[in-house]
C-alpha cells in the first residue's frame, strides 16, 4: 500500500516537473509547480518527515508559488516571443541533463552505507517522540545559532526585496515629518465663529513663497532632478 | 511490490534534479521559468536529505532541509524582486539580452 502511494506521488511529481519546464504558458507552469510541491509533501509524509511536509506546503505553496504567480501575472510579457529558440536549446539541455542523470544513477546504484555510519549520527531520532517535537528539541538547542541565522537571512531578504522594488514616482505627495516639525513661526489656536470665514478673525493666509509649480505630467521621460 | 527504500527516493530526486537542469538550459530566455527550475533543483536536494534522514534515523538531515527551505524562500523573493525592477527598467526579461554588468 505504501509502495503504491509512493509510486503514485512520485509519478505525479515527476510528470508535473516535466510540465513546469515545458509548459507553454508560465501561469500553467506555476500551477504545475504547486502540484509538484503537494506531491513532494506527500513523499515527505511517506518518509516520516511530517513537520517538513507541512512546512513545504505552507512555505512553497503558500508563499513562493503565489509569489511566482503574482509576478507572472503582473508583468506584461510576450511569452510567445520568449519561447523562440526553445528547440535550439533543448538538445543541449537534454545532453547535460542526461549526463547528470546518468552520473546520479551510477552513484545511486553503487552507493553503500558505511558500517560506522550509525555511530556518526548527529541527532539520532529519539524513541517515542513525535517528529515535530523531536525537531523542535534539536532546533532550539543544538542549532539555535543556525536558527537565528535563518531568521536573519529572511530579514535581509525581506528588506532587500522592499528596497529593490520601492520607487519614487515624480508627482507623488508625501508627508515630510522633519520639515513639518522644523517649520518657522508659531501656531495659535483660535475660535472661529461658525459660518464666518477665517478672515473675520484677522487671520490672513501667508503668501506662498513661490508660485506653486504646475502639476508635473506623470511621464516616463526622465525628469531633470532626482536620481 | 518491493518495500520503499532509500534508492527509490534517490532515483526520484535524481530525475527531479535532471529536470531542473534541463529546464534551465531549455528556457534560456525566460528568467521566471529559470527561477522555477532552481526551485525544482532545491526540492530534489531537500527530498534527498529527507530520504537519508529517514534511512539513518538522523534528524540532522531534516533540520538541514528546513534551512534549505528558508534559503529557497529568500532566494525566490530576491530573484523575483530583481525580475520586477529589471522589467520596469527595460520592458523585457529576456536573459540573453542582459549584459548591463559586462561593461
Amino acid at each position: 500500500m505504501t509502495a503504491l502511494a509512493f509510486y503514485l506521488f512520485a509519478g505525479v511529481l515527476i510528470a508535473s516537473a516535466v510540465m513546469v519546464v515545458t509548459a507553454r504558458n508560465p501561469v500553467h507552469a506555476v500551477l504545475y509547480l504547486i502540484l509538484g510541491f503537494f506531491n513532494a509533501a506527500a513523499l515527505f509524509l511517506i518518509a516520516g518527515a511530517e513537520f517538513l511536509a507541512m512546512i513545504l506546503v505552507i512555505v512553497y505553496v503558500g508563499a513562493v508559488a503565489v509569489l511566482f504567480l503574482f509576478v507572472v501575472m503582473m508583468l506584461d510579457i510576450d511569452f510567445a516571443q520568449l519561447r523562440r529558440g526553445l528547440q535550439r536549446h533543448a538538445p543541449f539541455g537534454a545532453v547535460i541533463g542526461g549526463i547528470l542523470l546518468l552520473e546520479l544513477l551510477l552513484v545511486v546504484a553503487l552507493w553503500r552505507l558505511a558500517p560506522e555510519a550509525a555511530a556518526l549520527r548527529a541527532a539520532p531520532v529519539p524513541p517515542a517522540v513525535d517528529n515535530t517535537e523531536a525537531l523542535g528539541r534539536i532546533l532550539y538547542t543544538d542549532n539555535i545559532y543556525l536558527f537565528q541565522l535563518a531568521g536573519l537571512i529572511l530579514l535581509v531578504a525581506m528588506i532587500g526585496a522592499i528596497v529593490l522594488t520601492l520607487r519614487d514616482r515624480p508627482g507623488t505627495k508625501r508627508q515630510d515629518i522633519a520639515r513639518q516639525i522644523a517649520r518657522p513661526g508659531r501656531i495659535d489656536l483660535l475660535r472661529v465663529p461658525t459660518g464666518a470665514g477665517i478672515a473675520t478673525t484677522g487671520i490672513l493666509r501667508p503668501e506662498p513663497a513661490e508660485a506653486p509649480a504646475a502639476a508635473k505630467p506623470v511621464a516616463h521621460q526622465p525628469q531633470g532632478e532626482g536620481h | 511490490m518491493a518495500e520503499i527504500g532509500l534508492a527509490h527516493y534517490l532515483v526520484v530526486s535524481a530525475i527531479l534534479f535532471m529536470l531542473g537542469v534541463f529546464g534551465i538550459f531549455m528556457n534560456r530566455r525566460n528568467v521566471i521559468v529559470i527561477l522555477m527550475s532552481v526551485e525544482l533543483i532545491l526540492l530534489s536536494v531537500t527530498l534527498n536529505l529527507v530520504a537519508f534522514s529517514a534511512r539513518l534515523d538522523d534528524l540532522a538531515g531534516q533540520v538541514f532541509a528546513m534551512f534549505i527551505l528558508t534559503v529557497a524562500a529568500a532566494e525566490a523573493a530576491i530573484g523575483l524582486a530583481i525580475v520586477v525592477i529589471y522589467f520596469r527598467q527595460r520592458g523585457t526579461i529576456e536573459v540573453e539580452d542582459i549584459s548591463a554588468l559586462k561593461g
